[in-house]
């Protein structure tokens, strides 16, 4: 198939970014959406220019390193597909793709589609753990986890942090990416400890780079791993409850 | 063969029985007092499950941690991507598993060709690690009761393999991944992401630090500390298509050989069974199918080579069960090596499936019949649904195309048992060291193994080096050792950038792993290793001459990263096919033709080959000096493997 690419083009993080059009053909419809652009970057080269800067690394769904803007929609028109799942079997002939890297503020952009979003990192830093020091645990059989917890933890845990969430949200917020990784936790027995105080810092680090939810759902609809809105609520009512309850260890706190 | 006289191979395996040594150790070795950690700064490169775990375990012990990685951050290490599960030997299923059980199939099934000593202690902590990764919050598959749920994997006879979903490997890292969060949020480890190390610096011979580059800025920058661990991960991008992600690459390992380590048995690699074969020559890496399909699916291809009839019309009678006709015990079950060779002679003579021909079915037609369509879609769902988003065909309706395809390396850099190379103080974990996997490694036992190297051993062994260097400071990175190598790294930058040239990286990658897997694949034999040996330097040239790296040397420019990684793979890849060569005998994944069976099954030779054989680099173009380290079978006597 032939097809007409519009993709961003930006030098680095200061300079002004445009779309620059490329014409490819003969594509295989087997192929995938990156080797397509992998395809694309050859002919570039092959006629002296600079290859598009766009990341990926496993490119079985699972790393999250991948992740562009096609046609408008994170990670591409197949729902529950990283970009680099996605394939030239979803496009017709002819079409025109545009291509674009995420945009939010808390992501700023590298160069071309290339994002920095190391502030996903920030908000595990913040207490996205069980403080478990190595060594120091009990045999594995002597914490039971009823399967229905572990399989619903096992659902908040899948996210792949790719990121597509704050970039498919009016507002840039990163609520499902904070609230996967909180339930990933506090479902389970060995993450009560810590339980109230973790949700109380990830949100608050959370708040310092990105923006608000105003419960658009535009986050599920994208996320590759289809992680549920179910979790925010849960990490809403958690959050609450850690001011309340973390208010009053403070309380009880000796002051002076 | 030449033995130069300064290099010893010496294990320095504890004394005392096999079941003690371990524990002897850890008390025979030095400590660094508590307050004393803090003065010592350890550099880990690479953030994958041996990587993340050294560096949160030893953060948590006081010391400061310096870590690395290429990718934009600690979670997307290549370890995420697998899939089946980790062994260990719990004995929950009462099933007659034991550390002994584990460490003698480990040793067998690496065919007689690791150092049973390492083996032992890998049995005797994967408990450890299972406890370890349950109190981090790993979602391990649960029984209804609660307790944890094992399954046998990789033909074992036993259930010992714990696993969260198709997703064992995310799980493990990210559990790794948060121990390490937390010491950062500590104070105790700093990350150092997009940053890949480019050479070691070496200072009287021992390992003082490491030279980067920022990949964002393009910055060189240089980092000193008392000790160095690589924990950079497996080379099966040698052959440009195998199961690997895409950033993985040898240069770590490749530039510590090149400084003095010696490279133990590179030409152990493992090519994995089910992966799906390639659709076209754009094709840019292949993906894995779990082997846990092999418990429910059934291999074959039908008997007559022309026949072209869909699989549905091809009647029981029309169709070779090959594995269950030459293997009747083990059948569909054999391990790796054996299965991947079985693929490649149908392929080979004609009875390929797919319209490249070049794939054989795994069919769940029966297991569908007895089990039904809701049991195998628990079991196999996921993978099902990948299977059917890469090449849109439905697997409960149609059989699976699958064909090997290179996935894990055995070899790696030579390692004494506590875990050091040949160069003081530069440490080798996980996937990078030629670990304790001997010619084969068993399913779900590298993720047991690089979580052994990085919570249960390197914290200890690394102890008792720095134990040594107490009062030392760290080398300056002024000092004119750093500036040295920061000017051949930068000179080596530079030259791609301004090379013109007119080929990409990719092309000249692509023409190396297709004389790789041709000579040095699946089979090996004397005259097409000897015909490699030609081609790859003479391809390097090309590739020097020749390959075009657009862009500048100063942003973040990922052709220049390529250029670089392909020129070690070159390097690498010829030693590959060298020890090859010299290994005149077959076992586990290394096959010479030359050396089988009448049956055409794998021939050791273990008066001439029990060891180990560690290369030491004499400069670019000179031959390398193959060194022996000799493997002494006490416990596990020495057989020929049959799965008949
Ligand atoms: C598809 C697939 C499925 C698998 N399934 C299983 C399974 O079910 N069970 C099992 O036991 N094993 C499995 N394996 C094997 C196992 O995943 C790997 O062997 C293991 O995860 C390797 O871990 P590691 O920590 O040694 O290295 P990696 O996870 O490869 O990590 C390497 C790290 O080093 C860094 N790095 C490398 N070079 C540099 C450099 N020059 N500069 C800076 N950083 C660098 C990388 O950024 C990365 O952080 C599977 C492998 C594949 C490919
Ligand atoms: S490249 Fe890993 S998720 Fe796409």
């Amino acid at each position: 198939m032939d097809l007409t690419l519009r993709i961003w083009r930006q030098a680095d993080g200061d300079a002004a970014g445009a779309f620059a059009v490329y014409a490819i053909a003969g594509i295989n419809p087997d192929m995938s959406f990156l080797e397509m652009l992998d395809i694309l970057n050859e002919q570039i080269l092959a006629d002296g220019g600079e290859p598009v800067e766009f990341e990926s690394d496993c490119r079985e769904g699972i790393c999250g390193t991948c992740g562009v803007v096609v046609n408008g929609i994170p990670h591409g028109p197949e729902k529950a597909t990283a970009t680099c799942q996605l394939h030239m079997r979803k496009f017709h002939d002819g079409d025109t793709v545009t291509v674009e890297p995420w945009r939010a503020t808390a992501f700023p952009v590298l160069r071309d589609l290339v994002v920095d979003r190391s502030a996903l990192d920030r908000i595990v830093e913040a207490g996205g753990f069980i403080t478990a020091p190595t060594g120091a645990a009990p045999d594995a059989n002597e914490i039971p986890v009823p399967k229905e917890a572990a399989e619903a933890s096992m659902d908040a845990a899948a996210c792949i942090g790719c990121g597509a969430c704050v970039a498919a949200c009016p507002n840039g917020a990163a609520q499902l990416f904070t609230a996967a990784k909180l339930a990933h936790l506090d479902l389970l027995p060995q993450g009560q400890a810590e339980r109230f105080r973790r949700t109380e810092a990830m949100v608050d680090r959370m708040e310092d780079y990105f923006g608000s939810c105003t419960n658009h759902g535009e986050c599920e609809e994208v996320c590759p791993k289809e992680i549920s809105i179910d979790f925010i609520a849960m990490m809403n009512r958690d959050y609450i409850r850690a001011k309340f309850k973390n208010l009053r260890r403070l309380g009880q706190r000796k002051v002076g | 063969m030449p033995v130069s006289s300064d290099v010893t191979l010496d294990p320095k395996v504890p004394p005392g029985p096999i079941e003690d040594k371990w524990a002897t150790h850890k008390f025979d070795m030095k400590l660094v007092a508590p307050h004393n950690k803090r003065r010592f700064t350890v550099i880990v490169v690479g953030t994958g499950l041996a990587g993340a775990a050294a560096a949160a375990s030893l953060g948590e012990l006081g010391y400061n941690v310096e870590v690395f990685t290429y990718n934009d951050s600690p979670r997307r290490a290549h370890s995420i991507a697998a899939q089946g599960g980790i062994n260990a030997a719990k004995n929950y299923k009462n099933d007659g598993d034991s550390v002994y059980r584990l460490f003698y199939d480990t040793v067998k099934g690496g065919d007689f060709r690791a150092r049973e000593a390492n083996v032992y202690r890998l049995a005797e902590v994967s408990v450890d690690i299972i406890d370890q990764c349950v109190a981090q919050g790993v979602p391990f598959a649960r029984e209804y009761g609660g307790l944890l749920d094992n399954r046998s994997f990789g033909g074992a006879q036993v259930s010992r393999t714990f696993y969260a979903r198709g997703q064992t490997g995310q799980q493990l890292l990210l559990g790794a991944y948060q121990a390490l969060a937390r010491q950062v949020a500590a104070g105790m480890c700093r990350l150092h992401t997009r940053r890949e190390l480019l050479d070691i610096v070496l200072k009287d011979g021992r390992a003082v630090g490491i030279v980067c580059r920022d990949l964002v800025s393009g910055a060189i920058t240089r980092h000193s500390g008392h000790a160095v661990v690589l924990a950079t991960g497996g080379y099966s991008n040698a052959f440009y298509l195998s199961t690997n992600a895409m950033y993985c690459n040898v240069t770590a390992a490749w530039r510590a050989h090149r400084h003095g380590a010696l490279f133990a048995n590179p030409c152990f690699t493992q090519i994995h069974p089910t992966c799906i074969p390639a659709s076209d020559e754009f094709q840019s890496k292949l993906t894995l199918m779990s082997e846990s399909l092999r418990n429910d699916g059934r291999i074959w291809v039908p008997k007559d080579p022309e026949d072209t009839r869909p699989p549905d019309e091809i009647p029981e009678t029309d169709r070779d069960y090959y594995l269950e006709r030459r293997y009747p015990a083990f059948g569909n079950l054999v391990p790796r090596d054996v299965a991947s060779r079985a693929a490649k002679r149908e392929v080979d003579t004609g009875h390929g499936v797919g319209s490249l021909g070049n794939g054989v079915y795994l069919d769940f037609g029966d297991a569908i019949s007895r089990l039904g369509a809701d049991t195998i879609g628990e079991r196999y769902g996921n993978l099902f649904e990948m299977y059917e988003r890469i090449t849109d065909e439905n697997p409960y309706v149609v059989p699976m195309r699958i064909y090997p395809a290179p996935h894990y390396t055995m070899g790696g850099l030579w390692v004494d048992y506590n875990l050091m190379t040949t160069v003081p103080g530069l440490y080798a974990a996980g996937e990078a060291n030629f670990s304790d996997h001997g010619a084969n490694r068993l399913g779900a036992s590298a993720l047991m193994q690089g979580l052994a190297d990085g919570y249960f051993i390197l914290p200890y062994t690394i102890g008792d080096y720095l134990a040594g260097q107490l009062g030392e400071s760290t080398v300056p990175t002024d000092d004119p050792v750093f500036a040295e190598v920061e000017t051949d790294v930068s000179d080596r930058v530079a030259r791609f950038v301004g090379n013109g040239g007119t080929q990409s990286p990719d092309h000249y990658h692509r023409a190396l792993g297709k004389v790789l897997w041709d000579s040095c694949g699946m089979e090996r034999g004397r005259e097409g290793l000897e015909k490699a040996l030609a081609e790859i330097p003479a391809i390097r040239d090309e590739f020097r001459k020749n390959v075009r790296v657009p862009g500048t040397a100063e942003s973040l420019n990922s052709s220049l990263e390529k250029a670089g990684r392909i020129d070690d793979f070159f390097g690498l890849a010829e030693l590959m096919c060298r020890d090859a060569l010299l290994r005149e005998e077959s076992c586990g994944g290394h096959f010479r033709v030359e050396h089988q069976t009448d049956e055409g099954e794998a021939l050791r030779d273990d008066e001439n080959f029990a060891h180990a054989a560690a290369w030491e680099w004499q400069g670019e173009g000179t031959e390398p000096v193959r060194h022996t380290e000799p493997l002494d079978f006490e416990h596990v006597q020495l057989t020929q493997r049959s799965y008949k």
